[in-house]
């Protein structure tokens, strides 16, 4: 086993173990925490990758800004602990038989139909890094950086729409 | 190198963890979670076929879904906030009539 072999084991071995925290964790809190480590796993999993401005972007945009607005409004309605209410008692058991199927297909798919296990080759030292992505941002994908802050202006104007009290309404 | 096969593998497990996150959890906060789990798993993919074809589009687009999920994360909240203003709840199995 070669090392690079052995840590992409202990990082998904980590990766998995906080996922299922969150899916498991009765308290809201303790599920962003565990998704903030798991968000951390990834972006190490972007610079194994070469990706050294996905990993830092991942870093500051999800662990960062998403998370600490969920710890915001998690903390802020102060309703992390639900009673345990089940309107439809079929649906957990269904959901897990549909995930195992989702996960037998995907394994199939990827080991068995696609035989082509091509290990990654070693990069040049250039790719991926920050200007070869603005060179390509501000080139190639110009137009829908453009149209990405016109879509981050709308959902801030939406959700300040949508927060603010009505005037003359109820509450 | 590790192979990029384990990679989507670990990319399609995360996934359905995300999924099955949806489909079990009732509280509305952690469907939000589970859902960026799932756009994660999916920029994971991306991010490795990146590097094994050596294309460098794949990475804008990880920048791209980065900010689609800002967006949906805002107006998300957003929507909660204002459910649990008139309901009471953040849980998604009270949020059943048309009306609030």
């Amino acid at each position: 086993m070669s090392v690079d072999l052995i840590l992409f084991i202990i990082l998904a071995l980590v990766a998995i173990a906080t996922a299922a925290g969150m899916l498991l964790s009765r308290s809201a809190i303790y599920a962003a925490l565990f998704l903030v480590l798991n968000f951390a796993t990834v972006a190490v999993f972007y610079l194994i990758l070469n990706a050294p401005f996905i990993a830092l972007t991942q870093v500051t945009v999800y662990a960062g800004a998403i998370m600490v607005l969920f710890l915001f409004v998690i903390m802020l309605l102060g309703s992390e602990k639900l009673p345990k209410t089940e309107n439809l008692p079929w649906q957990r058991p269904l959901a897990v038989g549909l995930a195992v199927i989702l996960v037998a297909e995907t394994v199939y798919l990827l080991l068995f139909r696609n035989a082509d296990t091509a290990t990654i080759q070693r990069a040049v030292e250039s790719f991926g890094n920050p200007q070869a992505i603005g060179e390509f941002l501000f080139d190639k994908y110009l137009l829908p950086f453009e149209i990405t802050s016109v879509l981050l202006l709308v959902a801030m104007v939406g959700a300040i729409v949508m927060t603010k009290k009505e005037k003359g309404g109820q509450e | 190198m590790v192979p990029v096969t384990y990679y989507l593998a670990l990319s399609a497990i995360l996934f359905t963890m995300g999924a099955l996150g949806v489909l079990i959890r009732r509280n509305a906060l952690i469907i939000f979670m589970s859902v960026e789990l799932m756009l994660n798993a999916a920029n994971l993919a991306f991010v490795a076929f990146t590097r094994t074809f050596e294309i460098l589009d794949g990475q804008v687009f990880v920048f791209f879904v980065m900010a689609v999920a800002a967006a949906e994360v805002a107006v998300g909240l957003a929507l909660i906030v204002a459910i649990f203003r008139s309901k009471r709840s953040i849980d998604v199995d009270q949020m059943s009539s048309l009306k609030g």
